[in-house]
């Protein structure tokens, strides 16, 4: 509740300043404006926030699967840890923004670009906090399901993959936000739809209303895909926020 | 019958090679119930450890009904003080755990769970998670998935250690008409004077690191016993003799 209250209160402000400073509007539209723009432009950014919510979910979905993957073998692997996770770990120094131009070179301007960009940024986290997950099983709980002859893959899907859900769902939704981000950057450095895209063929014409406009449908769809990850991860670990809920009811 | 013959296990530690067990020799009979007692880290989590499977000896063998090869993992029951019970099962599915891992199909596994859930005090509580138990109800639960597996040997690693003295003395009555019913074989490891010679047939004392053991007691206190018997004379001589054994420098 006090979050929407500070928003509503910091679009006020903005608007009387804006309104009362005769502040041109190419240089800071009023919440009006851009509300007005949205209306009157809404299938244009209707038709871009679809190319950039495709390039969003494919590109997650890819760097779920790979996550997971690289997740699975580095834990059971000490030669692949030590082989792969120094290059993963270190590869994410390099900025994506340095690596997307190329990306163009080798597949194009179209959406595989842009996939990849989105793959590169959001699998990482998903990948660490995987890792961290099955990590987290203790030993006395291995020893207890070994006494009741647990084969080493009933160990794996009956103890470590439920103990590294919660873990895996930080990293989605770590993921999932910045897979916004990945897609905009990716547009931003050649493309030819999308909601980067629209941004930036809009700022040099001026039209910083719906430069506004598209960063709100952006921010939009970025919370939805979030509340979506939340949503998902309720409904598969409900054990997990009884728990919670509880604990902090006893508190 | 448990038979644990010359048993040895020393762990490498930056010091070097440190011995464990020494030398441990020991028969329990099926359907006895019997105790080892011993200071904390003389390493009687690593024996239960070596009878139950989880860990290989240096040296000795372990023989189950005279066999020293017989398959240890999946066939002897071991618990510990954790009730380790899985956070995102629900009770009834805790409890059948082992028979699923066995190729029981679930609803099956159920059917015979909820035949026993009452004797287990867990009616009303099947489909929660554990964290909504007493401590004592998850021990019982965790009691319960061994149960259910038919294993003739258990094996408790105090398991009511981290039990308030109440709950405490109320698990160990339990137990205690739990085993008369089963009928199983047993062996409790355990640092309360108390809760051994309450429950057991038989005492064995093990020593200090390298462990041996240094003492064996038979508990001959007629069945069947109940907290009273703590107060009982017979008990008392035992306990001081039990007593003399471990403090002993």
């Amino acid at each position: 509740m006090i979050p929407m209250i500070i928003l509503v209160v910091l679009i006020v402000i903005w608007e009387i300043w804006v309104q009362f400073g005769d502040i041109p509007k190419w240089q800071l539209p009023a919440p009006s404006a851009i509300a007005q723009e949205i209306v009157a432009s809404w299938s244009l950014l209707l038709h871009h926030a679809y190319i950039t919510l495709q390039e969003i979910v494919a590109g997650f979905f890819v760097a779920l699967i790979f996550g997971l993957l690289l997740a699975t073998a580095v834990t059971h692997s000490k030669i692949l840890e030590r082989a792969i996770l120094p290059i993963i770990v270190s590869s994410q120094t390099i900025p994506i923004i340095a690596i997307a131009p190329l990306l163009l070179i080798w597949v194009g301007y179209g959406l595989a670009s842009k996939i990849i960009v989105v793959v590169l940024i959001s699998f990482y986290p998903i990948a660490v906090n995987t890792i961290d997950g099955l990590k987290a099983i203790n030993t006395d709980m291995v020893a207890m399901m070994r006494s009741l002859g647990a084969s080493r893959w009933q160990i794996f899907t009956k103890l470590q993959i439920p103990t590294s859900l919660p873990y895996m769902f930080s990293g989605i939704k770590v993921g999932i936000s910045i897979s916004v981000i990945g897609a905009v950057i990716g547009e931003w450095v050649g493309a030819s739809g999308g909601l980067g895209y629209l941004i930036k063929y809009s700022q040099p014409l001026f039209l910083t209303s719906r430069v506004f406009a598209a960063i709100f449908v952006l921010s939009i769809m970025g919370v939805a895909l979030f509340a979506l990850a939340g949503l998902v991860e309720r409904l598969m670990l409900p054990w997990y926020y009884a728990e919670k809920r509880a604990k902090s009811a006893s508190q | 019958m448990v038979e644990v013959n010359q048993l040895s296990k020393s762990f490498s530690t930056e010091e070097g090679e440190r011995k464990v067990l020494d030398n441990i020799t020991f028969r329990v009979n099926t359907g006895e119930f019997v105790s080892v007692i011993g200071p904390s880290g003389c390493g009687k989590s690593t024996l239960l450890h070596i009878i139950a499977g989880i860990d290989e000896a240096d040296g000795g063998e372990i023989k189950i009904n005279g066999d020293a090869n017989s398959p240890k993992l999946g066939h002897i029951g071991y618990m510990q003080q954790k009730d380790l019970l899985l956070p995102w099962r629900t009770v009834l599915d805790n409890v059948i755990l082992g028979l699923e891992l066995k190729g029981v199909a679930k609803l099956e596994a159920r059917q015979k769970a909820i035949e026993h859930i009452e004797t287990f005090g867990l009616k009303g509580f099947e489909n929660q998670y554990p964290f909504v138990l007493s401590g004592g109800m998850r021990q019982r639960a965790s009691f319960l998935r061994s149960v259910l597996l038919h294993q003739e040997v258990m094996l408790l690693d105090e398991p009511f250690g981290a039990l308030d003295a109440l709950t405490r003395h109320q698990m160990q009555e339990w137990l205690m008409n739990l085993w008369r019913t089963l009928g199983n074989t047993i062996i409790l490891v355990t640092h309360d004077t108390d809760e051994a010679l309450l429950l057991s047939d038989k005492i064995y004392v093990m020593s200090a690191r390298p462990a041996k053991i240094v003492m064996s007691l038979e508990v001959d206190l007629p069945r069947p016993r109940t907290h009273a018997t703590v107060t009982e004379p017979e008990f008392a001589k035992l306990k001081a003799k039990l007593l003399a054994q471990l403090h002993e420098k």
